[in-house]
């Protein structure tokens, strides 16, 4: 057997996004199984390839935003122009009639603009101060669960859920609420009967924002997983879960709220 | 269907770009409102039969450059973090968490081919049509490109991305 023919790296980057012809394919395949660490690399760029579209295509099932369906162009398209004209009155009825009951120009479920990534940091930071309490872990305890949903979702401006987490051997210890980049934010907590604890940190994000990956961040010895579902971006964090049970505890939780 | 409709249909597509491109939503979203606003403004000067797509990422493409050559003008603290670039260069296995900050610190015309061709799937020919450079330029920004990330991303492996549902 001659020994395979060396291809170019434009024929490697194009082998890497299957674009080259069947031939081709073999020539390069056979010379590959000759250099493992070329090999190695290729695979890696296909890795790649699915780690980013993993990342961005739900971006494709996002809800356009209005501000971009906005119509410009002629013809038949007054239905859209009237929709958007409607739903402009509707949106100033609404402003102003939340903006006189709060005495104030913007309410509490205010757009979070800041990226998730800020909100994963913030969340690592509330759970490093806030979990090695031992005599304030939270401000409203467990036994008052009720009063504690009604006041921070009064205070996020969106309805906020206490995720039951028995099925993953954590009990709910209470809640607190926590200043946020963009508005008030709150944090829930757990335990384990040995005393492990994880955080919840729930903020409101914009209406018709829905983005349903999972993402993952270590900060400081923090691992948070976390998420935009509907109306609430979520942080799981915790400081000695190992990242797969952090993420069964946060796939329990997306479940639980769908 | 009309130019208009096509257009309106390619506005998911936009924004996956977009979002890869300049990170968060609320600036990726003001990018994709821009390139429309230009597109239907410019649309009597498309080509009935070219390719659409590749005129509207063109229409993108130029937006972005004149926002960013815009904001560096205005603040000389948004250049594209020329500490990290550096790194990146030195080729070092820098510590990212999180792919999209490794995206992030490609620089920002190596970022465009690789996104074009990896989401878009755009043929390289297509690539170097819409970003208006030669395929040779179109290749080699590819290859360095992934050449960066995979450095970036190595002894990562523990936090590559997972996608439930």
């Amino acid at each position: 057997m001659s020994e395979a023919r060396q291809p170019g790296e434009g024929e490697l980057q194009a082998y890497a996004d299957d674009r080259v012809d069947p031939e081709q394919k073999a020539t390069i395949d056979r010379w590959l199984a000759e250099h493992p660490d070329e090999a190695a690399r290729i695979e890696e760029y296909r890795k790649l390839g699915n780690d980013l579209r993993a990342l961005y295509d739900p971006v494709l099932e996002e809800r356009v935003p209005a501000r971009l369906t906005r119509p410009v162009g002629g013809g038949r398209r007054w239905l859209p122009v009237a929709l958007a004209a409607l739903w402009l009155v509707l949106g100033i009825a609404i402003g102003a009639v939340s903006g006189w009951q709060l005495h104030e120009w913007r309410s509490p479920a205010a757009v979070t603009m800041d990226s998730p990534a800020v909100m994963a940091r913030r969340a690592a930071l509330a759970h490093a101060t806030y979990s090695p309490e031992v005599r304030h872990p939270v401000e409203v305890g467990a036994d008052q669960e009720q009063h504690l949903v009604t006041w921070l979702s009064k205070r996020l401006g969106t309805k906020v859920r206490v995720p039951r987490l028995d099925e993953a051997g954590m009990s709910f210890v209470g809640g607190r609420l926590l200043p946020g980049e963009s508005g008030p934010v709150a944090q829930f907590m757990y335990q384990t009967p040995a005393g492990r604890r994880i955080t919840l940190y729930v903020r409101a994000e914009a209406r018709g924002q829905r983005e349903t990956a999972f993402r993952y961040s270590r900060e400081n010895n923090v691992g948070v997983f976390y998420w935009i579902d509907r109306d609430c971006g979520y942080a799981l964090a915790s400081g000695d879960l190992s990242k797969d049970e952090l993420q069964r505890v946060a796939t329990l939780i997306y479940k639980q709220f769908e | 269907m009309n130019e208009a409709e096509r257009l309106v249909e390619l506005i998911p597509r936009l924004r996956r770009y977009a979002r890869a491109l300049v990170g968060d939503r609320a600036t990726a979203d003001d990018l994709v409102q821009d390139t429309l606003e230009r597109a239907w403004a410019k649309l009597h000067l498309y080509r009935r039969g070219t390719d659409l797509r590749a005129w509207l990422f063109t229409v993108m493409h130029n937006v972005h450059v004149n926002r960013v050559r815009a904001a560096r003008a205005t603040d000389p603290l948004e250049e594209e973090m020329p500490e990290l670039a550096q790194r990146a260069s030195q080729g070092d296995a820098l510590l990212v968490r999180d792919l999209d900050r490794a995206i992030a610190r490609l620089p920002s015309e190596q970022r465009a081919v690789l996104l074009l061709v990896t989401l878009e799937e755009m043929s390289y020919e297509t690539v170097a049509r819409t970003l208006e450079i030669p395929i040779g330029t179109v290749m080699s920004r590819l290859s360095r490109a992934r050449e960066k990330l995979r450095a970036m991303m190595l002894g990562q492996g523990a936090t590559r991305l997972k996608v439930v549902k």
